[in-house]
């Protein structure tokens, strides 16, 4: 039977703990509405540009040299970069190890062909460098401030410049999505050659030829792409914490409650033992 | 007096969303001056300043990159920057002039040169709008 110096130790241990736990909820809850109202403020932005990106290329369709543009040059898969998405800190749950999960399967997905790995986020580069892989590029530090400018650094060097010097011949993002505060999608996404919308038949007057904006808008587009990635990746980054903490927390008021059951038992027990004592020595004196 | 929808949005965030009377748009090739009823038109942005009349108040923004998309009511300029006056740094643009210059006086490479232009344009954007009480 432990004493009860002991347990009260013990509960003392995991009310600590629980109050830590009620602390990083709290916390998660308002970085998470941040997230989100992130998540709006962009999307005006990057749902008009994907209007506007579908009326030029419908404009563009019949021109020549739209299609020839270097960001849109499908070659077969030998060399393939991958853009891996984790968060900076642990403590959310499965949200990491799913991802890295992903990852992992999407790797082994194609055999044969050579993979780049990049790390956005501490957790990817961790998991990727125990493992010896070699990472084409690491960015730590991006969730927290979600800057378009981190954005548009990594789609330029990673992305890009990479694929129209044709050192690799399609770029993925694997990210979590946001679906809502409960549930996290694995999402794998291509980013280049460039998904493009489906082209729109339209009545502007172009200040430049249709190919011409086309070229201009394609690579803002690969790195509103990535942008809105980090955004979904941070908010459900924070929605999977959330959830994760208010779990211990009430597994810690469970393991208090059980062991507060069982301190009192103790106590009872110790106290009904020195009761027998005390009547059966007053006995063996009569 | 008519007037047309203005919105200005970068990635980060929806900047402005108002009636306008008019508005001046740098675009990547030439100044767009525009009015209420302007012809439906797409045209990408330039480095520079953005001004538009709202409510009788003249504002402007420093803008660079991204599109301008005109319809008959609506203006719709998607900025990859655009900043407020408030919002600028008036010695940090300064310094960023006199770097791109200095770069665009020594430089021959086409590419960089190009690259540095646009940096000196983004400059002088920032500063061109910059408080006043800031400008020195």
């Amino acid at each position: 039977m432990p004493s009860l110096i002991d347990l009260r130790r013990r509960i003392r241990s995991v009310k600590n703990t629980q109050q830590i736990t009620k602390a990083m909820k709290m916390v998660a809850a308002a970085k998470l509405r941040r997230a989100q109202e992130r998540v709006i403020a962009s999307r005006p932005f990057s749902k008009n540009y994907e209007k506007v990106l579908a009326s030029v290329v419908g404009a563009s369709s019949g021109e020549e040299g739209a299609a020839s543009h270097p960001l849109l040059a499908v070659r077969t898969e030998k060399r393939v970069q991958v853009i891996v998405l984790t968060s900076d800190r642990g403590l959310a749950g499965a949200f990491n190890s799913n991802i890295l999960k992903g990852a992992q399967a999407f790797l082994a997905e194609k055999p044969g062909t050579q993979v780049q790995v990049e790390a956005v986020g501490r957790k990817a580069r961790d998991f990727f460098r125990r493992r010896n892989i070699t990472l084409s590029g690491e960015h730590i530090g991006v969730f927290d401030k979600s800057l378009f400018a981190d954005a548009a650094r990594i789609a330029a060097a990673a992305a890009a410049e990479r694929y129209s010097n044709e050192e690799v011949d399609a770029v993925y993002l694997v990210y979590n999505e946001f679906k809502s505060v409960m549930s996290q999608r694995l999402t794998v996404k291509q980013v280049l050659p460039v998904p493009l919308p489906e082209g729109q038949a339209s009545s502007y007057i172009f200040e430049q030829s249709p190919a011409e904006l086309l070229a201009k808008l394609l690579p803002d587009y690969v790195s509103i792409m990535v942008y809105s990635a980090i955004l979904e990746s941070a908010a459900a980054e924070h929605a999977a914490r959330m959830v994760a903490m208010d779990a211990a927390s009430t597994n810690a008021s469970k393991v208090i409650d059980q062991l507060t059951l069982y301190l009192n038992r103790v106590r009872q027990a110790s106290i009904t033992r020195e009761i027998i004592e005390v009547v059966s020595g007053a006995a063996a004196l009569e | 007096m008519s007037t047309f929808e203005l919105e200005i949005a970068t990635p980060e965030r929806l900047l402005v969303k108002e009636s306008a009377t008019e508005a001046q748009i740098p675009g990547a090739s030439g100044e767009l001056g525009v009015l209420p009823g302007h012809a439906m038109l797409l045209s990408s942005l330039g480095a520079g300043v953005l001004t538009y009349k709202a409510g009788g108040t003249n504002h402007s923004l420093a803008v660079s990159g991204g599109v301008v998309e005109i319809q008959q009511d609506v203006v719709r300029v998607l900025a990859m920057v655009a900043e407020k006056p408030s919002e600028i740094d008036a010695k940090r643009a300064r310094e960023a002039e006199k770097r791109a210059s200095d770069r665009l006086a020594t430089i021959k490479d086409n590419i960089d040169s190009a690259r540095a232009f646009n940096a000196l344009k983004r400059a002088q954007a920032r500063l061109a709008i910059a408080s006043p009480d800031q400008q020195h």
